[in-house]
């Protein structure tokens, strides 16, 4: 190393101020920490995960997985295909839960998607059949490779975007986005809601199909770099990317369908700004999912919510989940809608901000921010406080106005504990009520007690063993 | 030559790149460059600089050197990557600030800062600093009440790395000229300093300036790094730093009183160094910290000076106690092995010049303390009794919740103001610290108490530790102590014995 001993010194100081004034006093440059005291209860918790053995290497390995992986767009299949889906086999969104326990919009979400499959006429029958299990089968996305945006019920028929990392061959899939207001992500089952769905399936997935198979693969890691720089956030905005994919894909569209069909889905993608959400979130999950057990990593390596629970996945953890109650976003109603029709928090989403996205990477979307009537300087802001909890900078994801600083990525549990600062998620909202759908949009952050308690289990596994070398080692 | 590399996935935006380019293309033995995205566009380009184009999507950067004669292709791709990582990083001007970061690991991430100062609560410290090492960096812990296991993985992890901890409860260092924590302004010079005792390691820095000889630097290393349990390792580690830095010709290592065991350890370590070593180690007849600087000095082969003193000295002695109130607690130690050891030779007059130890002279006998040399002289929790007493008010039972008593003087001016009213003291003897984090004008509340004891004709000594370059103007607080009725002394070596001697042999009322 260079000469530490005649070397200019410069200081970071973490603590009293009188220290730093000292330095200050002696004309030498000092950067002053804003220290606070972490999480009530961490203490020995973070002690014991700062002095685990594996941890720098593990992070540092967590986060080399995460980069290295390119997310392509490689085919549009239907479930019952990409995942084994049968008939009654149902995926949502969020940790696991069960009929009893699920929120209106993921109720409503299940009861329609009975409904598209078959099982009943009504939409308002199904609720037996899922109270009781017979026929049907409930488990997370996340645990099948898939994520899927609010209530993220896939059923076998439903059409998924098929995502590879060329690297390893790995894949994950999402649903095709249905658009906003009424619709079965928010919980909504009307007539409209199922027609609408069945024209994705019969008309929409098929002409897709096509077109990414003549087109592709395309590199939504890279899209993704090019909405920062266009102002989406990819979680909440999606319009360049939306816009981007059309550009992509539509000579091949052109070229693969009937001309009234392909105008139909032209006209559909361009008309929901959010289509594009259902290829980052699924490209976002094939970067996570890459980081996943690696041992003594402390870096979340998922987000989600079922509208019930909200719960964290940690790479040093497996795959347990951590969960706690689903806050209630605070942002802006659609028409008469006020914060009673909300529902608590749901969706697989917030695995955009799990890869650094959404509202990490706020600061790239001033415009997002008026959901919260805050300002550009708040945008900013968020995305500097989320650089104090994270890992790493993306190397790719850039966001323009903090001088193209990298998006900052790998939540770190032990960080999130130490500082007190919390994941900022930008969200939709869904109505409280089945059937009802999106009544909002807004920012929402996960209950804080989770991360203690992945940082608990993260301590009890830490390696506690002095090194070889000892404390006596020269 | 001609270089091309392509970056798979990296990205920025073509105005970074086209600076990046021109800033490459400009550095020493590159005749040409371009980096940029692999457009057909920039691979057109790079095709009419006469580079071969490479296979890439306009994903991918594409990096293309021409080298001269003379160019070094590592040197052109290190320019490449700082160019880059400062297009990343420029910001720009009139930028909204940003918020302070929050922990050292962030912190360090964003700077190119040489050292981590921590000094959060105790239970808080071990995590900051393991930052520290993560990050490469030294780092000096100023908190106290690391837990010892703690203390033990932390510098563990410094010995692996080949990083340097200074504490915990590391009071005193000065680094590259920098004074850290409670340091005293020091002059260059020839002399390393190991210290696992921040007072002890002031005033050797004190008194060697006061004989004219600088240093390199001061280590602190904490006070229980020469315990058992840690072992010394962190001594070990300053040693080996001042050991392979040409301008320091002598390293020596103060501590409070250290483990036998580790202490042979270390000085048998010592033999192995290419630099000599002193060692300065508090205990039961060894020598005292003055007595340690003077060896220093010997070893230079610089005349040991007559250790400035001031003020009038008292007229009589007085029977009954002696009560010594101190700052630093490794100078109340000294006060406290010398007063339980030897007093001032003969009369009153020719105190110390010499500080070694084992001169005939009156002892005391025991000494009470809120920090005993041995158990059965602790003080209860009245921090009273009808004996001699030795207080050390930064002790960590007295500094909860308040500042260190070099910053906040509160309590020890209480306790002075009650000691000067009690007919059963002899003498009253204090330190006074001086140096960059203490208190700006320690004589300034400190004097009237002074002149108040001294006026009711209880005599006050006092260990005036300080440079002429510290920022307190070390003549301006002697002068201002010494006017209040005080004999002031630069070593507390004298100090004690004087105070000792002032101590009349009467027997108590």
């Amino acid at each position: 190393m260079t000469d530490p001993l005649h070397r200019e010194p410069s200081v970071v100081a973490t603590g009293v101020d009188l220290l730093a004034d000292a330095v200050d006093a002696q004309a030498a440059p000092v950067t002053r920490v804003d220290w606070q005291p972490p999480m009530p209860g961490t203490d020995d918790d973070l002690a014991t995960v700062a002095g685990d053995r594996r941890r720098p290497a593990a992070n540092a390995e967590a986060v080399r997985r995460m980069l290295d992986v390119s997310a392509h767009l490689v085919d549009v299949v239907p479930a019952r295909e990409a995942l084994g889906l049968g008939a009654g086999d149902f995926l949502h969104a969020g940790p696991p839960i069960t009929w009893e326990r699920a929120s209106g919009p993921m109720r409503g979400a299940l009861m329609g998607a009975c409904a598209l499959e078959g099982l009943v006429d009504d939409p308002e029958r199904a609720a037996p059949m899922l109270a009781t299990g017979t026929q049907v089968s409930l488990d997370p996305c996340h645990h099948h490779g898939a994520v899927g945006p609010m209530a993220g019920v896939v059923s076998a028929s439903m059409w998924m975007w098929v995502l590879e990392d060329p690297a390893s061959g790995r894949r994950t899939y999402c649903s095709l986005n249905e658009g906003l207001g009424k619709v079965l992500r928010y919980g909504a089952y009307s007539p409209d809601v199922l027609d609408r769905l069945r024209w994705m399936s019969t008309t929409l997935g098929p002409l897709l199909q096509a077109a990414v198979r003549r087109a592709g693969p395309i590199d939504v890691t890279a899209i993704l770099t090019q909405m920062l720089h266009m102002g989406d956030e990819a979680h909440n905005r999606n319009r360049s990317g939306t816009l981007m994919l059309l550009r992509d894909l539509g000579p091949a569209l052109v070229d693969a369908g009937a001309s009234g069909d392909v105008a139909e889905a032209i006209r559909f993608i361009g008309g929901n700004d959010h289509f594009f959400l259902n290829l980052a979130m699924p490209a976002c999950k094939l970067a996570l999912d890459a980081a996943r057990d690696v041992e003594g990593s402390t870096m979340v390596v998922a987000m989600a919510r079922n509208g019930t629970d909200f719960g964290i996945q940690v790479s040093g953890t497996g795959d347990r989940w951590f969960t706690g109650p689903a806050q209630v976003p605070e942002g802006l109603y659609l028409g008469d809608y006020g914060p009673d029709d909300a529902n608590p928090d749901i969706g697989d989403s917030a695995i955009t901000e799990t890869a650094g996205l959404g509202g990490f990477s706020m600061a790239a979307a001033p415009a997002i921010v008026r959901f919260v009537g805050g300002t550009v300087p708040d945008a900013l802001a968020t995305t500097r406080r989320m650089y104090e909890i994270t890992l790493a900078e993306s190397p790719r994801w850039s966001v323009p106005t903090l001088e193209f600083r990298g998006a900052p990525t790998g939540i770190d549990v032990s960080l999130v504990c130490r500082t007190g600062i919390v994941p900022q998620i930008n969200t939709g909202m869904a109505g409280r009520v089945a059937g009802v759908g999106q009544v909002g949009a807004g920012l929402v952050t996960p209950p804080a007690e989770i991360f203690p308690a992945a940082l608990a289990e993260l301590a009890a596994s830490a390696d506690r063993q002095p090194s070889a070398s000892g404390a006596r080692s020269s | 030559m001609n270089h091309v590399d392509v970056r798979r996935g990296a990205y920025a935006d073509s105005v970074t790149l086209m600076q990046v380019s021109r800033s490459v293309a400009t550095s020493h033995g590159v005749d040409g460059a371009m980096v940029a995205m692999a457009t057909p566009l920039n691979l057109d380009l790079l095709a009419g600089m006469g580079f071969e184009p490479p296979d890439a999507s306009p994903n991918d950067m594409v990096v293309a050197i021409r080298l001269g004669p003379d160019g070094e292709l590592d040197e052109a791709l290190s320019a490449v990557d700082a160019a880059l990582a400062v297009a990343r990083r420029t910001r720009a001007a009139g930028a909204v600030e940003a918020a302070p970061h929050r922990t050292t690991a962030t912190a360090l991430r964003d700077s190119d800062a040489t050292l981590a100062l921590v000094s959060v609560p105790g239970p808080y410290a071990f995590v900051e600093a393991m930052d520290a090492l993560a990050a490469s960096r030294d780092v000096m812990v100023f908190s106290d009440n690391m837990p010892l296991e703690q203390e033990i993985r932390l510098k563990s992890e410094a010995a692996e790395r080949d990083l340097l901890v200074m504490g915990p409860d590391c009071g005193t260092a000065v680094v590259g000229g920098l004074g850290l924590g409670f340091a005293n302004a020091t002059r260059p010079g020839p002399v390393g300093v190991v210290a696992a005792s921040g007072t002890g390691c002031q005033q050797l820095l004190c008194l060697l300036d006061s004989g004219g000889v600088g240093i390199t630097a001061a280590f602190g290393v904490g006070g229980r790094d020469l315990s058992e349990p840690v072992g010394g390792v962190s001594t070990r580690q300053a040693m080996r730093r001042l050991d392979a830095d040409p301008a320091t010709e002598l390293i020596v290592v103060v501590s409070k009183p250290p483990a036998a065991t580790v202490a042979t350890e270390l000085v048998s370590y010592a033999g192995e160094l290419s630099t000599p070593a002193e060692f300065v180690l508090l205990g039961a007849g060894e020598p005292d910290l003055t007595a340690g600087a003077e060896r220093v000095l010997a070893a230079l082969d610089r005349p040991t000076p007559a250790w400035p003193r001031w003020g009038e000295r008292a007229a009589s002695t007085r029977v009954g106690y002696l009560r010594g109130l101190y700052c630093g607690g490794t100078l109340c130690d000294e006060a406290m092995l010398i007063a339980g050891q030897a007093g001032e030779t003969g009369q009153a007059g020719q105190a110390g010049q010499t500080g070694q130890a084992g001169q005939t002279g009156r002892q005391l006998g025991p000494v009470r303390s809120n920090i005993p040399l041995s158990p059965e002289l602790a003080l209860d929790g009245s921090l009273t009794a009808p004996a001699h007493l030795m207080i050390d008010f930064g002790d960590d039972a007295l500094t909860a919740g308040r500042a260190h008593p070099m910053i906040d003087p509160t309590l020890r001016l209480e306790r002075l103001a009650a000691e000067a009213a009690d007919p059963d003291t002899a003498v009253l003897l204090l330190d006074v610290v001086l140096g960059h984090g203490a208190h700006p004008d320690p004589a300034a509340d400190l004097a009237p108490e002074v002149a108040a004891t001294t006026t009711r004709g209880v005599p006050v000594v006092i260990a005036l530790v300080g440079t002429a370059a510290d920022p307190q103007d070390l003549e301006g607080q002697a002068t201002a102590l010494a006017d209040a009725g005080a004999e002031v002394f630069a070593s507390n070596a004298e100090a004690t014995r004087r105070a000792v001697a002032l101590v009349g042999t009467g027997g108590l009322r």
